[in-house]
C-alpha cells in the first residue's frame, strides 16, 4: 500500500443554476491571454447538449482515454507509444478551432469614434484569430437550454447512445425537455491519459496533492495530450505553442483557500477536500474488466482515513498530520465514499477522475407537486424516481457507465433526505424507515443534510495548506506563472504593489503578504523615521506620522 | 594515414578553400552547439513545435507527415552517403552501380516527397489566414533557407545524373565530411567536388547555423524517450525541479488582442485617418 493524498472536488448538480460565474472568474484568472482566447478551463454545459468542445464525449471519434487490449491490460485508445510517435507530425484526431469556437471581440472603438451620421454606430464582431470581421456561429455553451437544447439536444453523444439502447425513450418535445447544468474542470485523474500521451513527459502529477500540471518549459507542443484527454480539458495555446490546463488553482490550494471556481460559485455547490488513495492499485483498478464495476473499483482504492493501518502507512509516506486530519474531515471523502452520493464523470474512460458529481434530483419534486402529489412524501418520491424528467438512463451514461442501479440508489438517498428532514422541520418524529429504505441511518442522513444543505465555508472547503518546510519544493515546480503578464505575476517593489521584479507564486509570498497586512507594521514604514510612504499604504493600520498624534480622549474625532 | 599533408602541400587548396571547407565547418559547429546550449538554458518556454494544427488540419494532415517522413529518409540517406566509406559498401559486395541506383531511387523519392510536403506546407501557411498571421519573420527566413537547402540538394542529384563528368561525392564530399569530425579537415577533397555539391554544402551549413535560433530546434528534442518512460509521471520534492529556474522569465504570455492579431480588430482606422476620409 502506497498512500498518496489527492485534492479532489465534489459538485452537487442540484444546486447549479447555470450562471457561469465559475467559468467567467476562472477565465479572468487564468485564460485571459493571447493564445487562450478560446480556452475555458472551467465551463458549464447544459445537458443534454454537445458540450465543449462539441461532442467531446464521442470517443469513437476523438479516441480519448483508455481501453483494454485483448489481454485485459490498459492501452491508450488513440494508440500505444509507437502509434503516438508515428502520429506526431499531424496529430490524428485533435479538435480544430471550429470544434471549440472561433473567439471574437467587438470593435467597441467604432462606437465612440464613428463620424456623426443618421445610423447608430455598431460594434462589429472581430475574430481574435484573424482580426477580420466574422459571423458568430458558435461558442462554448451555444446549445444552452435557453437557446438551443430543443434543436440541438439530439446531437448529444450520450443522448444518441441512450436512444439507441432504450428505443427512443427520450423525447425532445419542448414541454418535456429536461435540462440540467454540468460544470466541468480538469478531473485531475489518478490515471491520467493526457499524461500517458505526452511524448515529452511534460505533464506530471504532484506527489504532494495529486494536482496534474503541465511543465510549460518541458512541453514541446506535440499536442498528443489533447487527443489523450477524453474530457478534452487539455488546451493548446496557439500563441505559445504549449499545452495548458486547469491547475486546480494550485497557488490558492497551497495556502489553504479554495479554487476560484469554487470560491465564486453562487450556488455553493462545490466542495473541496483531500482523499487518500492507494497509488499501487490505481492501474489494477483502472483495468477492471467490466466498465460498470469501475465506479466501485475507484471507491475501493480510496482509503479510509480513520483506519489505523491507513494512517500508519500515510505517516510512513510522510503525509503530514494536518493533512490526515483534513482527510478525515474531507467533504469529498464523506460524499463520495462514506455516503456514496457523489459519482465520477464517465468512469468508463478509465482515467479515475477525481471531480465527483452528486446527480440532480430536483425536477422530480416540482414535477410531483405540479401533478398534485405531495412532492416530498417518501412513498411518492421513491416511486417517481424512474419517472424523472431527467431519465435515469441518461444520468447513468454520464456517471456510472450505464449502470442505472447505482443512479437509482443515489437519487433514492437524495429523495430520502428530503422526506426525512421534512418531518424534522415540521416538528414530527423522523421516520427511520425512510432512512432504512435507502440503506442509511438517520444519523447518516442528518450528516448528509448538514453537508449538502447548510455546510459553511470551512466545512465545504477543507484544504490543508502546503507546509512551509516543503514550500520550496512545491513552489513553481515548473509551471511558470511568474512570467511577464502571466497570472502569477505578483510584485512588490519600492513603488508599492505591482512594482519591481516579478515575484513567483508561492506559499512564502502569500504568507509574507498576509503577515505584512496583519502585522504591527503593515506599511513597512518603521525605517522611515516619522515619514510615510503613501504608495505603500494599503489602507490598513494607522501608520505612524500619517495622522496627528492622538492627544487623549476626544469626542467626535479620532 | 596523414590527413594534414594535403592541406599544406596541395596547390589546389587556396585560402578561400581553406576558409570555406577548413574553417567554416567549425564555426558552424560552434554556432550550432553553442546556440543550442544557450537556447536550451535560456529559452525552454520558446522551445516548441509551434504547431498550427489548431487553425487548419486538412492540408497539414497530408503535407506534414509527407515532409517530416521525407526529411527523415533524406537524413538517413545522408548518413549512409556521408558516413559510410565506399570501401565498406564494396567490402560487403555492393557494386558502385548498385549503390548509386539504390541511393538515387530511394533518395529521389524521399527528396521529392519532402519537396512536395514543404511546398504544400508553405502554400498552406501563406493562404490560410490564421496560419499566415502566426508566421514570424524568423519563420519566413527559415523556410527560405530550408527550401533552398532542399532544392540545391535535389539539384546536385539531377546534375550528377545528367553530367557524368561531375566528381563522385563518395570520393570528394564524404571524405571531407568524415574528416571534419576527427579535426583534420580534408580541404582538398571538398575543393575537388563539383560546384553544385559545394553550393549545397554551403547552404546546408547556413541552415545548421540558424537551426538553434529558429523553430527547427524542436527536432533536437524528438521524444524518443517516450518509448521508455513510465506512463504516469509523479514529481515530488525528491526529483527536483525542471530547468525553469534557469530560464530568463521574460518570455511569456500576452493579453488578448496582441499586435499580431490586430489586423482589423484593434487597428481600426485612427480618428485622424477617419477625419481625412470624410
Amino acid at each position: 500500500m502506497r498512500v498518496m493524498a489527492q485534492v479532489a472536488m465534489v459538485m452537487a448538480l442540484d444546486k447549479c443554476i447555470g450562471c457561469h460565474t465559475c467559468s467567467v472568474t476562472c477565465k479572468q484568472a487564468w485564460t485571459n491571454r493571447a493564445g487562450t482566447e478560446y480556452v475555458w478551463f472551467n465551463n458549464v454545459e447544459t445537458r443534454p447538449g454537445q458540450g465543449y468542445p462539441r461532442r467531446y464525449e464521442d470517443q469513437e471519434k476523438w479516441k480519448g482515454g483508455w481501453e483494454l487490449n485483448r489481454r485485459g491490460n490498459l492501452k491508450l485508445k488513440a494508440g500505444g507509444r509507437w502509434a503516438k510517435l508515428f502520429g506526431l507530425f499531424a496529430s490524428p484526431v485533435q479538435p480544430e478551432l471550429n470544434d471549440y469556437y472561433e473567439p471574437w471581440t467587438y470593435d467597441y472603438e467604432n462606437l465612440i469614434t464613428a463620424p456623426a451620421g443618421t445610423d447608430f454606430p455598431v460594434a462589429r464582431p472581430k475574430s481574435l484569430i484573424t482580426g477580420e470581421d466574422m459571423k458568430i456561429e458558435w461558442s462554448a455553451n451555444w446549445d444552452d437550454n435557453l437557446g438551443g437544447t430543443a434543436q440541438l439536444g439530439h446531437l448529444d453523444p450520450v443522448v444518441e447512445k441512450v436512444r439507441r439502447e432504450s428505443e427512443d425513450k427520450i423525447t425532445f418535445e419542448f414541454e418535456q425537455t429536461f435540462a440540467f447544468y454540468l460544470p466541468r474542470i480538469c478531473e485531475h485523474c489518478l490515471n491520467p491519459s493526457c499524461m500517458a500521451s505526452c511524448p515529452s513527459g511534460a505533464i506530471y502529477k504532484r506527489a504532494e496533492d495529486g494536482i496534474v500540471l503541465v511543465d510549460q518549459d518541458r512541453c514541446r507542443g506535440w499536442r498528443q495530450c489533447i487527443t489523450g484527454c477524453p474530457y478534452k480539458k487539455m488546451y493548446y495555446n496557439h500563441k505559445s505553442g504549449k499545452a495548458e490546463k486547469c491547475t486546480f488553482c494550485y497557488p490558492r490550494i497551497e495556502v489553504g483557500i479554495p479554487t476560484v471556481c469554487a470560491e465564486t460559485c453562487v450556488g455553493r455547490l462545490r466542495y473541496i477536500g483531500i482523499v487518500l488513495y492507494d497509488a499501487d492499485r490505481v492501474t489494477e483498478a483502472a483495468a477492471t474488466p467490466d466498465e460498470q464495476d469501475l465506479y466501485e473499483a475507484q471507491l475501493d482504492i480510496m482509503l479510509d482515513p480513520h483506519d489505523p493501518d491507513v494512517v500508519a502507512a500515510a505517516r510512513a509516506e510522510g503525509i503530514p498530520e494536518d493533512w490526515l486530519d483534513a482527510a478525515r474531515r474531507s467533504p469529498v471523502h464523506i460524499l463520495a465514499k462514506e455516503l456514496r452520493v457523489a459519482l465520477p464523470l464517465h468512469p468508463e474512460y478509465r482515467t479515475m477522475p477525481m471531480v465527483w458529481y452528486v446527480p440532480p434530483l430536483s425536477p422530480v419534486v416540482d414535477l410531483l407537486k405540479d401533478q398534485g402529489h405531495d412532492g416530498e412524501d417518501a412513498s411518492t418520491l421513491f416511486g417517481a424516481i424512474d419517472a424523472l424528467r431527467i431519465p435515469v438512463e441518461y444520468l447513468a451514461e454520464l456517471f456510472t457507465a450505464g449502470d442505472t442501479g447505482t443512479i437509482r440508489e443515489v437519487l433514492g438517498k437524495l429523495a430520502a433526505m428530503r422526506s426525512y428532514m421534512r418531518d424534522i422541520a415540521l416538528g414530527e418524529d423522523p421516520d427511520e424507515g425512510i432512512a432504512e429504505a435507502v440503506g442509511m441511518t438517520g444519523a447518516e442522513i442528518r450528516k448528509m443534510y448538514r453537508l449538502m444543505a447548510i455546510a459553511k465555508y470551512e466545512e465545504r472547503y477543507v484544504i490543508p495548506s502546503a507546509h512551509l518546510e516543503e514550500a520550496h519544493n512545491l513552489e513553481e515546480i515548473g509551471c511558470s506563472l511568474d512570467v511577464d503578464g502571466g497570472p502569477g505575476m505578483g510584485q512588490t517593489g519600492v513603488f508599492g504593489e505591482a512594482s519591481g521584479r516579478p515575484m513567483p507564486v508561492a506559499t512564502e509570498n502569500f504568507n509574507a503578504l498576509q503577515a505584512r497586512q496583519r502585522g504591527e507594521d503593515p506599511t513597512g514604514n518603521e525605517g522611515l523615521a516619522g515619514r510615510v510612504n503613501l504608495l505603500n499604504w494599503d489602507g490598513r493600520g494607522n501608520p505612524q506620522g500619517l495622522f496627528p498624534p492622538d492627544s487623549g480622549p476626544r469626542n467626535g474625532t479620532n | 594515414m596523414n590527413r594534414v599533408a594535403p592541406i599544406v602541400q596541395n596547390a589546389d587548396t587556396g585560402v578561400g578553400s581553406i576558409l570555406l571547407w577548413g574553417v567554416l565547418p567549425y564555426v558552424v559547429l560552434a554556432v550550432v552547439i553553442g546556440g543550442t546550449v544557450w537556447r536550451y538554458r535560456y529559452d525552454q518556454f520558446g522551445w516548441t513545435t509551434r504547431s498550427s494544427q489548431l487553425y487548419e488540419s486538412r492540408i497539414l494532415r497530408i503535407a506534414s507527415p509527407l515532409f517530416h517522413f521525407g526529411i527523415l529518409a533524406v537524413l538517413a540517406g545522408h548518413i549512409m552517403g556521408l558516413f559510410i566509406p565506399a570501401s565498406w559498401t564494396a567490402a560487403v559486395g555492393m557494386t558502385e552501380g548498385m549503390y548509386h541506383f539504390m541511393a538515387l531511387s530511394i533518395g529521389t523519392i524521399a527528396g521529392i516527397g519532402t519537396l512536395v510536403g514543404i511546398v504544400l506546407l508553405v502554400w498552406r501557411r501563406r493562404t490560410t489566414g490564421p496560419v499566415f498571421m502566426a508566421t514570424t519573420k524568423n519563420d519566413k527566413f527559415m523556410y527560405v533557407m530550408l527550401l533552398a537547402a532542399l532544392l540545391t540538394g535535389l539539384a546536385t542529384t539531377v546534375i550528377s545524373v545528367l553530367d557524368h563528368s561531375v566528381a563522385d561525392y563518395r570520393q570528394t564530399v564524404s571524405p571531407w565530411f568524415r574528416s571534419i569530425w576527427i579535426f583534420q579537415p580534408d580541404v582538398a577533397a571538398m575543393a575537388a567536388a563539383g560546384p553544385s555539391f559545394k553550393l549545397h554544402a554551403l547552404w546546408a551549413m547556413a541552415l545548421f547555423a540558424i537551426w538553434p535560433f529558429t523553430r527547427l530546434v524542436h527536432a533536437f528534442t524528438a521524444p524518443v524517450h517516450y518509448l521508455f518512460r513510465p506512463y504516469i509521471v509523479y514529481r515530488s520534492r525528491d526529483t527536483g525541479s525542471s530547468s525553469h529556474h534557469h530560464s530568463s522569465g521574460h518570455r511569456g504570455w500576452e493579453p488578448v488582442g496582441t499586435q499580431d492579431r490586430a489586423r482589423g480588430a484593434t487597428r481600426a482606422p485612427s480618428p485622424r485617418r477617419r477625419a481625412g476620409r470624410r
